[in-house]
């Protein structure tokens, strides 16, 4: 009899859980810290090309983001649509664009802004062209063009 | 006597937590953006002329409407143009201001760079990037991929010779732009223009 009354002798004491609010915090912390919200919804579909040669963009606070793509929505057209900020825009606004990312970057950031293209594969170069000039005129000399890594194929 | 303070229940701080971090784990785009950067030239004066560049000096990479490419006048594939791209700009002896009959000269200027031995002179070697208005995205980067490659290693190949590394593993910034400025990046993209073709 003696060998069952052993069995439930030792019970083994449930895990604490009042650490775990820390750890819960801990990775909370880590999220805030990482995340970056999506300033803009997108409303052109951009499926980017696929290159060997990239390089990380870094400083995102200093990368203004153009979007050039044919428009989600069916009724805007299929032709490749530019977008900037939360509207569709013409070659013509990106002057604008630009002098107002200007504005809300420091003075001695102004010349490190980079101008992201994030451009669809399909679109045809000339829309790119027209922005790449408009960039030129404006004084928007350091671009990106937004490209998935691709893995060497060799 | 004051009145006894009752605890606050901790208990619930968990999930309070937990809703917090499920947000910010949703929100959350981890994806780096990548890409190709490029520097564009500043807009030409209005009175400029056109600048004479003697043909070998030229590497003319043309991308027609229809994605076709074609360089130096003879129509070619995109798995072509790396190799064609390094044959061209290769710079095989930098400390020599003369370069052989089949590659473009070198630059009327040399610069010291005592890291790579003294007087270089780079390759006056550019490549001409033109592209239709009709030529796809996809296309295009695909060539400046290519592009980009070529000079990468060929900036690869000098420095292994020099430093016994590749250029992305060199860790000294002067070492980094004394190779930049070795091998430039000499590619120059034309006013656009309707050049049509199939």
């Amino acid at each position: 009899m003696a060998k069952f009354k052993k069995k439930g002798g030792k019970a083994t004491p449930g895990i604490s859980t009042s650490s775990l609010p820390d750890i819960i915090f801990m990775l909370l912390f880590f999220f805030m810290v990482t995340t970056t919200m999506r300033e803009s919804t997108l409303l052109v579909q951009i499926k980017p090309p696929q290159a060997t040669e990239v390089q990380k963009l870094e400083k995102k606070s200093l990368v203004s983001f153009i979007f050039i793509g044919p428009p989600l929505k069916k009724q805007f057209g299929t032709e490749s649509r530019i977008q900037l900020n939360d509207s569709f825009a013409t070659v013509k606004d990106i002057p604008e664009f630009i002098e107002s990312e200007r504005e809300a970057r420091d003075e001695a950031d102004r010349k490190l802004l980079t101008t992201s293209l994030k451009v669809d594969k399909e679109t045809k170069m000339g829309v790119v062209t027209d922005v790449k000039q408009q960039l030129r005129e404006i004084g928007a000399f350091k671009i990106n063009y937004s490209t998935a890594k691709k893995l060497a194929n060799k | 006597m004051a009145k006894k303070v009752n605890e606050i229940n901790a208990g619930s701080m968990a999930d309070i937590a937990f809703l917090l971090l499920i947000f910010f784990l949703v929100t959350t785009t981890m994806d780096v953006d990548t890409g190709i950067s490029r520097k564009l030239p500043p807009p030409p004066p209005k009175d400029q002329e056109d600048i004479k560049v003697k043909e070998r000096n030229v590497l003319k990479v043309l991308v027609s409407k229809s994605d076709r490419l074609m360089v130096n006048n003879k129509p070619d594939d995109v798995s072509n143009l790396r190799y064609e791209v390094k044959e061209f700009l290769r710079n095989t002896d930098i400390h020599n201001p003369i370069s052989p009959e089949d590659k473009p000269e070198k630059k009327k200027k040399s610069i010291n760079l005592p890291l790579l031995g003294g007087e270089v002179w780079p390759s006056n070697g550019v490549i001409s990037l033109k592209n239709d208005r009709g030529t796809s995205y996809d296309m295009y980067i695909q060539v400046q991929n290519e592009l980009a490659a070529a000079i990468r290693e060929l900036r690869d190949e000098l420095t292994q010779q020099y430093f016994g590394m590749r250029f992305k593993q060199l860790t000294d910034n002067n070492k980094i732009k004394a190779i930049q400025k070795a091998i430039p990046i000499a590619i120059s993209e034309a006013e656009p223009a309707e050049i049509g073709g199939n």
